[in-house]
Order: structure tokens, then sequence, then C-alpha cells
């Protein structure tokens, strides 16, 4: 009996009883869940470690026009491109594939803002592993000094499309897993739909509108030169096509699902 | 407190849920019977708002339940133990949950400590966990927010003796102070020893509801004689047939005093008249949950 009662007796402190969650809490609380599974946390470790190999690599035998701050952010880059958009993805679909989304529910009735904290998370993650990529390019050309003209020199503007092409890529992963609401499905199709739309779109009937709805085309610019207003327009088309309407699909079904 | 006021829930075609209607008030525990895919689970997840009601309405401390600002500090939810991320360490889950509803992380040590999860379960990964320590680690999710309703789903599945009375103690001490209780099972024994009032559930509808008395009184009588068939028979001739229980007696709805007149009247010498009890209660919750088959 006295253990019971020390259940019920442990104190609790009553602020935040009668208030809501923050959206400041919940995207918190959404970074937490992308590190403290085993999955989130080798995928994570697994980024960082790959950054500093293809960074250290480049140091060591990469030619001197490789060695430069612009090319070296490109590199550094790479993983976490690839690989943090499977985090996005994991942070909606484990909910269902590991049935914990009733919990989530249960405790935070409003399911537009848990999506809204798992899209700002999204976000959130790609900022900071941007600045880790950053520090460690910077890092990387400090130590290869190529010792070329151009070494240091930096665009401001493609510097943020660097940004935006990251995180639109990371929002991306979390709009198919709220499409798929299923982890395997989710991560096979977002690799293998944008490669076989690609190979459809090199049909050439079809390489007008591939140019507008092929990432591969539209998007992939936004890492290596500043965008014109065309390709700013195409880049934005397709992002609505990969990005925004999953999203949207994830959302209907999220908010119509009934959590089981 | 609970209330569920006509809920109705049809999945396709099939009604899984009609026309449930109870109350559960502070300071009493209710449990709620029925077999598996009597609608139970439905109900609870009706009154946890993760599914809406085709008709009907649900409330908890007075009001739908999504409409509680911080859910977790006013009810404690258990739908499904084995529902837990895998990959996710035992203490790791309670202290995300506490993060995200305020609660010191001091008490999530507290309630492992309480739950009987140690420090090396604790940090285990809920995919090595047994089905009762799920259970342990579930309830003490429940009760993170120190809310004053519970709405639990089988805790007891999965427990231990020893366990299933630690939880029945622990449920009793916080109806005691005022809390509200609600548990399912699909087992009379595991709800007949620690709930105050009983919602039997059979295919989607209520079929019984009230405190343990009041249904044991309807429960009728359990009569045996060495000569069983004289018996049966003295019974229908008086109006009142018996149905046989798992241990040669007959269980009749009528009041012991009419039993035994009416074994009298057929000259049948009795060995035992008495009220049902907890087998009568058994009889009961097995005829009105399947009693549908008719």
């Amino acid at each position: 009996m006295s253990a019971n009662a020390a259940a019920l007796e442990l104190p609790v402190a009553a602020r935040d009883a009668g208030r809501r969650p923050s959206m400041v809490r919940l995207t918190t609380v959404e970074l937490r869940k992308m590190v403290d599974t085993r999955a989130g946390f080798w995928l994570q470790l697994t980024v960082v470690a790959l950054t500093f190999i293809v960074v250290g690599a480049t140091v060591i035998w990469g030619k001197p026009e490789d060695q430069t701050l612009a090319k070296m952010i490109g590199t550094a880059l790479a993983p976490a491109s690839i690989l943090l958009p499977v985090v996005g993805i994991l942070l909606v679909s484990s909910e269902w594939s590991q049935r914990t989304a009733p919990i989530t529910f249960a405790l935070v009735p409003q399911r537009l803002r848990v999506i809204a904290a798992k899209v700002a998370a999204s976000v959130v993650l790609s900022l900071v592993a941007f600045a880790l990529c950053l520090a460690l390019a910077v890092a990387g050309t400090a130590i290869a000094s190529p010792g070329i003209d151009g070494t240091w020199s930096l665009s401001a503007g493609l510097l943020g499309q660097d940004v935006f092409s990251l995180t639109t890529g990371v929002v991306t992963g979390v709009a198919f897993g709220a499409a798929f609401l299923s982890s395997a499905p989710a991560i096979v199709l977002s690799f293998v739909l944008p490669l076989g739309w690609a190979a459809i779109g090199s049909i050439h009937a079809l390489e007008p509108a591939a140019r507008w709805l092929d990432g591969t085309r539209s998007l992939a610019p936004l890492t290596e030169h500043l965008l014109s207003g065309t390709e700013w327009a195409r880049a934005a088309t397709t992002l609505a096509l990969w990005m925004l309407l999953p999203l949207a699909i994830g959302t209907w079904r999220i908010l119509r699902d009934e959590v089981a | 407190m609970i209330e569920a006021k006509g809920l109705t829930k049809r999945f396709g075609a099939a009604t899984v849920v009609q026309d449930v209607s109870f109350r559960c008030e502070p300071g009493t525990v209710t449990g709620f019977l029925g077999p598996n895919g009597a609608g139970k689970t439905t109900t609870m997840r009706i009154l946890c708002g993760l599914s809406r009601p085709d008709a009907g309405r649900a409330e908890v401390l007075g009001g739908p339940y999504a409409h509680l600002p911080n859910p977790g500090r006013r009810v404690g939810v258990l739908l499904d133990a084995s529902a837990q991320h895998a990959g996710r360490r035992g203490r790791e889950a309670l202290a995300v949950s506490a993060q995200l509803m305020g609660v010191d992380q001091g008490r999530v040590d507290g309630l492992l400590d309480v739950v009987g999860l140690d420090r090396s379960a604790a940090r285990k990964r809920v995919r090595q966990y047994s089905l009762g320590m799920r259970q342990r680690l579930g309830i003490a999710h429940a009760l993170l927010g120190d809310p004053q309703v519970l709405i639990l789903d089988e805790p007891a599945n999965g427990l231990d003796p020893p366990g299933m009375r630690w939880m029945r103690g622990l449920l009793r001490d916080f109806a005691d102070r005022g809390g509200t209780v609600l548990l399912s099972s699909h087992l009379l024994y595991e709800v007949d020893a620690i709930a105050d009032e009983l919602v039997i559930i059979g295919r989607g509808r209520i079929v019984a509801k009230g405190s343990r008395a009041q249904l044991l009184a309807g429960a009728g009588t359990l009569v045996r004689a060495p000569d069983r068939a004289a018996l049966a028979a003295a019974l229908e001739r008086a109006g009142m047939p018996g149905r046989a229980d798992a241990e040669g007696g007959l269980i009749v709805s009528a009041e012991p005093e009419d039993v035994g007149r009416a074994a009298q009247q057929g000259g049948v010498a009795l060995s035992h008249l008495a009220p049902s009890g907890a087998a009568g209660l058994e009889q009961l919750f097995f005829d009105l949950t399947t009693g549908d088959d008719q």
C-alpha cells in the first residue's frame, strides 16, 4: 500500500497543468524524438561521420579546384541531403509503424499542431545540419589551403539556396512520411519515384514537362548557381508536386485517420 | 468524471459500438467488461478523442476530451501497452511525454520506481520488454501527469499475479483519493475484485450495468440437489427453468425462497440453496455477452 501511495503522492509542479503546450515545446519534443530512438540516433551519427569522411577525403586527395570553400560546402552537404530526408520520413511514419500515434494524439488532440511541430523540427534540424556542414567545410578549406584564386569567395545568395535545398529536402521527407504513414514504402518510394520520374522525363517528347517537374533538373541548380526567375518558377513547381502535394495528402490522412 | 452518451460507431457496414451510454463517477472504479471484439477499445478510443463517433457524445471532466488544454495533466490514458516505440528506452518513453506535458523529469524516476522498473530495465529499449513490463511502463505513463481520471484498456493483460494485486491496490487508492477509473477487461475475475461499478458490453451494446451488488442480485439463485433431473423437472413445472452451471448445479432467475418452494412442491430434497454470487455473475457475463447467437 505504501508503494501505491508513493505513486500518487509524488510531487508534481502545478505549472502548465491548465495550459496548452506551446509550439516551441512541441517542436522541441519532435526534435528529441528524432534522436532518442535507435534508428534516429544512428542515422544522425552516420550523417555526421560521413560528412567528416567526405570533407577529410577531399582535403587529403582532392584536386585544388575541389578544395575551394564553395566546392567544399557542396561536398559537405551531400550526406545530409541524402540521409536527413529519411529522418524526416521516420519522424512521421514511425508514429504509425511503431504505433505511438495514439499516445501522441492523446497528449495533443490538435493533430494539425503536431504536424506543424514536425515540419518546424525538420527545418531546425536542417539549419543545425547546415551550420555543421559549413563549419566543417571552412575547416577543410583552411587545412587544404589550395592557394588558387577565389578559394574563399562565396556568394551569400548561393549559401541561401543551399539552405533552401537542404531544408525543402527534409520537409519533403516529412511529407512522404505523412502521405504513406508507413516507414518502408515511404523511404523506398522517396528514392525510387524521383529516379523513375527522371527516367520518364528523359523521353524526348516529355522533356518540356520534365524541366518543370523533375527535381533532378529543376532543383539541382539550387546548389550550383544563382537561379534565374524562370528557374525559380520551375523549382517552385517541382516542390509543389513533390513536397506540398504529399504534405497536403498526408495532412488530410492524419486529420481524418482513426488512430489505432 | 467520464460520460458516454449514446455512442455509436460504424466501420463500413459493421456497427461495432451501438448506443453505448454510461457514467463513471469520481471516487469509483468502473470495470468495462466484454469479450474481445465487443467494442471496448473502440469506446475507449472515442472517449479519448482518437476516434469520432457516428452518433452520440463522449465527455471527460465535463467536456470533450479534445477540449482539455493539456490532456495528459488531467487524464491518464493507456490504450495499448504493446504500442510503444520499440527502439526507445523505457525511461525515455516517459521522459519525452513528461517534457511535452510540462512535468518535472524527477517524477519520471519516481514513477519508474513505483511501477517496479529498476534502473537496468529503464535503460533497456522497449523491444526487450515483456508484455508485463510494457504494462508497467504504460501505467507509469498514464500516471505521469498526476491525472484525475484514468482510462486503461486491458491493463491487467500480461501482469503476473503479484503485479495484478499491486495494480488493484494502486487503482483502489487512486479512486479513494477522488479519482475516476475506467478499466476494461475480457476476464470477469480481473475486474470483479476491484470494480465498484460494472459495465458489461457484448457485440457493441451495453447488456448490463450497475454496482456489483446490483448485478449479483439479478444473477439469480444457485440450487443443487442429488437428483438433478427431478429438480430440473420441478423447476420447469413451477415456471422457473434453471440453467446448468459448470459444477452440476442449476442457476435460476428467481429468489431462493421461490426456488425452495418449487422444490418442496416437487418433492425434491436439496443439497444447496443460496444466492448465486460470483458463480452467477460469471454465468450472467457469459449469457449476456454470447446470448445474441440464438
